[in-house]
């Protein structure tokens, strides 16, 4: 059913927001589970813990690219407490997984491809021995040349094409390539301005380690106890590799500490079924932090090439770009997310001519997926960049240049897609540049870059002003059928609602639970994500989704179920339902004194309702790139303001301003808490995140190595305005607010970096040595001597 | 295979004798396995995160950093243990909580200004979060600790593995310092990563726990600081 269809199939009564005694959506209500978390009675996915539970530990490669010659587990086996040990030999059904291409084993056989993959599990009585006895397994290896330059396959800048073209197979070692190709590719702008620009690997470093808890069960299937992001999608890949069928393995959504993209792809839960499974008992696994940063996919780092062409008075003509992905060693959803940087290389503008390409390149670097923002993050810091060189070349103040460019409803996109819906490209432009500025700098060193080291030097502090705009789809693209399902089901006096869309911390919980109390008009609601055989897909909490798609079907399953009590309730009053309405848990009569209270609807039983929901189609994109492949947009722009002590390289971010479109506000406190929290992990990567890779190894595998940032850290964040111009087709109007935060923030606090040193800073994140070595592009030698 | 040994653990006022503990486990995986005490998290196991802050007497500590071993013949209070309208108790003898900043920064709060008042005058932020601050507030149960009262109406929770060592911390920064400036506050709890809220709902509810605390006066805390 589309969202139109379920708006006709309500009926329509006397009901406005006016008479509920509990109106909720738009206002505040106190997360559900606010009060569990804070006392730490909330169960995480790691605080599980069941009779006779074994603790499991993985092996992992430590080579990027090898042969295995062999593996031993005899000495693993023999060791007292150990319960399982499992290879490759051990996987029952498929032993390939991936959310686009099954192209990852579940244990590495006769080859490893990076460093980190998985080679052997175990399950042991206490976890010490677990880790003795994986330490124990003995693997010997015959190293083989590995593939870490994703531009040995794809170079990003077209001029050096011919040089570094490798001979590797393209067919194997692209995830996708896309081109874009729109308009008059033979039109030259009167100004042209090109640049080559890198963005490094950050992580999702969500707070709750992967782990989960898997109990075998008598009908020899299996339950899973997990934290993920799609409890029905990692089901099914499970259970083909189990050779169970899906009704056998039962996945129940346990506590989810974040995830941020990082928990789309299978992580451990096949490895803890397949233990509990071989081992007859339950097993958990936690991660620690090192085995989380190796084991989970990350933000594809991403070198692009640009060159924008625009008349003198600055409208756009032509963008031409091509942006390569190091997608790693395994697809994940590479595909998807070049995808994504392509259509949104050219940034929220209005741009007649277009040639764009993207590759997702195979290497032997850790697999690298889905993280909030999805490709429109890299895409947004080039052409920001971009358009700031673009102002300077004109000598145009940068928001005018965004102004008089921006994209609006009725516009014709890159891809060819007429853009319907709102638009306010111009508004999230103006509302956050006309922010108010913050008037001086701080004389405490704890809030100067540098922080509690105390090393800047007040009288060389430089202050700069950023901005940046950027974009995203919302829901999934290309042709995808990401229906979510919910039930409603009244109990003698409560609602439940069953969906299966996965908490992360987001608050769909709090959504679900307002949009309830508006339908039924009752505090006596409850919500629950089932387990995987109880209720339908609800799709991924991803590509903000879940308040369209999952908001969409919980509010008609729930219109439904009004729809049926009414009904019933208009047979026994032998009345129309059109002369009935809710009010605070009970059916009440226009114009009559007559209620009825929900309880006296089921006396005979349970009633339920059931919704599978879907947004409109879309359409895969063509050879050329061309086609309506996306559902709907949201749009944000950041304001930043840096102080840079440009002698040693520190920054600190002091301010942050923005204007965020939003459709509809539904939840305010929570909607502030997206938007500080993506913003702040865009100023994450523009300043301090980045996974260091080398020779294939991740060199900083901790929260020692990998900062991000701290409450020393964080910038003070304003929100300008929220714009609230409906989204026709989107539940109450409302647009996802996820990811739009992480997006422009990065390029706003490198264009205020930029504007504070004059330093080119074509990478991110911007390192001290960027900003200190820039100005003469002198460069430390290996022996630290400046040339 | 592994080395074990017995110890004895007081948590939250509760004698704890344990059997054949590895001598390698942390207090951290002794209170979450052993104990089911799960309130305290594992982000990161390696004393990066805060999220396994637990107070040792009257020191605040990630307990993934303390043998378990090592905790006999001290009081452990971890989240499950702030409860009630009390403050944990504090003694004059106490060792005073080890602070890596000079007192010359944390000293004479106000002298710094708030970096919101420093705007206040021209910023309007659209959505009057004080208000709902006190809406949400009326919806927390009354008999919650001030300072967990505060985080939940606050909306400083999302995926909330953070809050419980976040509680900790700022119970604790308000024990000796009942009014922090923002700098005080920030730098109280910089020891604990959030990575969900960006810290601003965070900040909102250190606020809230500090005016929470001053209206129970039963947990009105002397500063120790300004003795
Ligand atoms: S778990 Fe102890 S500091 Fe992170
Ligand atoms: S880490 Fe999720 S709420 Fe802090």
């Amino acid at each position: 059913m589309t969202a139109t269809e379920v708006m006709t199939t309500t009926i329509e009564t006397g009901t406005n927001r006016q008479e509920l005694t509990t109106p909720t959506i738009g206002a505040n209500i106190l997360r559900p589970d606010a009060v569990d978390k804070t006392e730490g009675r909330f169960a995480f996915s790691s605080d599980l813990w069941a009779e006779s539970m074994l603790w499991g530990k993985i092996l992992r490669s430590p080579h990027p690219h090898a042969r295995i010659v062999s593996i031993d587990t005899t000495k693993a086996l023999n060791m007292p407490g150990v319960k399982a040990v499992l290879t490759w030999d051990d996987i029952p059904g498929n032993h390939f997984f991936g959310l686009e291409k099954k192209d990852q084993p579940v244990f590495a056989h006769d080859v490893v491809r990076y460093v980190g993959e998985p080679i052997a599990a175990v399950a042991a009585t206490h976890p010490e021995i677990a880790r003795q006895a994986a330490e124990a397994i003995e693997v010997s290896y015959d190293p083989l040349p590995a593939f870490l330059d994703p531009e040995e396959i794809a170079p990003a800048d077209p001029t050096v094409d011919s040089t570094r073209r490798s001979r590797r197979d393209s067919e194997q070692d692209i995830f996708r390539h896309i081109s874009i190709r729109h308009g008059n590719l033979d039109v030259q702008g009167e100004v042209q301005v090109e640049g080559s620009y890198e963005v490094g690997m950050q992580d999702q470093a969500f707070m709750g380690p992967e782990s989960g808890l898997a109990i075998p069960a008598s009908d020899g299937g299996v339950d899973l106890y997990i934290s993920t992001q799609w409890l029905h999608v990692d089901r099914d890949q499970i259970a083909a590799c189990l050779a169970l069928p899906p009704e056998l393995v039962r996945l129940h959504l346990a506590g989810v500490g974040g995830a941020f993209g990082a928990r789309e792809d299978i992580t451990l839960q096949i490895h803890l079924c397949l233990l509990a499974l071989s081992s007859g008992q339950p097993v958990k696994i936690v991660f620690n932090r090192q085995e989380s940063f190796l084991g989970h996919v990350h933000r594809h780092p991403a070198r692009m090439w640009y060159r924008h062409h625009a008349l003198k008075d600055g409208t756009l003509v032509k963008v031409e770009a091509r942006i390569i992905l190091d997608g790693g060693a395994y697809a994940s959803s590479s595909p998807a997310v070049i995808a994504n940087a392509a259509c949104f290389a050219a940034g929220p503008y209005r741009v007649p001519s277009a040639a764009i390409d993207g590759f997702a390149v195979r290497t032997n670097n850790p697999p690298c997926g889905a993280m909030r923002g999805f490709g429109a993050v890299q895409a947004c810091f080039g052409y920001e960049t971009q358009m700031d060189k673009l102002a300077s070349a004109l000598d145009m103040d940068p928001i005018e240049l965004r102004l008089k460019n921006a994209l609006r409803t009725g516009d014709t996109f890159v891809t060819g897609q007429v853009l319907q819906g709102s638009i306010p490209v111009a508004e999230v432009i103006k509302e956050a540049a006309s922010a108010p500025l913050p008037p001086h700098l701080l004389d405490n060193p704890l809030a100067m870059p540098g922080g509690a080291g105390r090393c800047s030097d007040t009288t060389k502090l430089r202050r700069g002003i950023g901005f940046a705009v950027g974009f995203k789809n919302l829901l999934y693209s290309e042709g995808f059928d990401d229906y979510s399902t919910a039930k409603c089901r009244l109990d003698g006096d409560t609602i439940t609602v069953i969906c299966a869309a996965v908490e992360v911390g987001q608050g769909f919980i709090t959504l679900a639970h307002q949009i309830a109390r508006d339908v039924f008009d009752t505090d006596k609601i409850v919500f629950s994500a089932g387990d995987t055989n109880e209720v339908g897909s609800a799709g991924s909490t991803s590509a903000s989704r879940q308040t369209w798609m999952s908001g969409g079907a919980v509010q008609a399953a729930c219109n439904r179920l009004r729809d049926r009590l009414l009904t019933m309730a208009a047979e026994e009053l032998e009345v129309s339902p059109h002369q009935l309405y809710i009010k605070n848990g009970r059916i009440v009569s226009s114009g009559t004194s007559v209620e009825i209270p929900f309880e006296a609807l089921s006396v005979n039983g349970p009633i339920e309702e059931f919704v599978e929901y879907h947004h409109e189609p879309t359409y895969l994109l063509d050879d050329n790139g061309q086609g309506d492949a996306h559902v709907s947009f949201a749009f944000a722009a950041h304001k930043a303001i840096v102080d840079v002590d440009p002698e040693l390289g520190l920054v600190r971010v002091t301010h942050i301003s923005t204007a965020q479109d939003v459709g509809k506000v539904l939840n305010p406190i929570q909607l502030i808490g997206q938007i500080e929290g993506g913003t702040m992990q865009g100023v994450g990567l523009a300043t301090m995140e980045e996974l260091i890779v080398e020779n294939g190894v991740v060199k900083n595998p901790s929260f020692t190595d990998y900062l991000i940032p701290t409450a020393l850290d964080a910038p003070d964040i304003y929100i300008a305005s929220l714009i609230e111009q409906p989204e026709p087709g989107a539940p109450f109007g409302a647009k996802g607010v996820g990811e739009p935060p992480a997006i422009s923030s990065v390029p706003a606090v490198v264009s205020a970096i930029r504007q504070a040193t004059g330093a080119p800073l074509t990478r991110v994140p911007v390192r001290p040595q960027d900003i200190v070595f820039s100005a003469d592009n002198k460069r430390p030698t290996a022996d630290g001597v400046l040339k | 295979m592994v080395a074990t040994l017995d110890i004895n653990l007081k948590v939250n006022g509760r004698d704890y004798p344990l059997k054949d503990v590895w001598i390698g486990e942390s207090l951290l995986y002794v209170l979450r396995e052993r104990l089911g005490l799960s309130g305290s998290k594992n982000a990161c196991e390696q004393g990066e995160c805060g999220s396994c802050s637990v107070l040792l007497d009257d020191t605040l500590v990630c307990s993934c950093l303390v043998l378990a071993a090592d905790a006999e013949g001290v009081e452990v209070t971890t989240v499950e243990g702030i409860e009630g309208t009390d403050m944990p108790s504090q003694t004059e003898t106490a060792t005073p909580s080890s602070r890596p900043v000079g007192d010359d920064l944390l000293a004479a709060p106000g002298s710094v200004p708030h970096r919101h008042d420093a705007l206040h005058s021209s910023y309007q932020n659209p959505v009057d979060t004080e208000r709902i601050e006190g809406e949400l507030l009326q919806a927390t149960p009354p008999d919650m600790h001030p300072v967990k009262r505060a985080f939940a109406a606050a909306g400083a929770v999302q995926c909330g593995f953070c809050t419980p060592g976040l509680v900790m911390a700022v119970t604790d920064l308000l024990r000796h310092n009942p009014h922090p400036s923002e700098l005080d506050a920030r730098e109280a709890i910089s020891g604990n990563l959030c990575r969900c809220t960006g810290y601003g709902r965070i900040f909102a509810a250190i606020r809230l726990a500090e005016e929470l605390v001053q209206q129970s006066p039963n947990l009105r805390a002397p500063s120790r600081r300004a003795q």
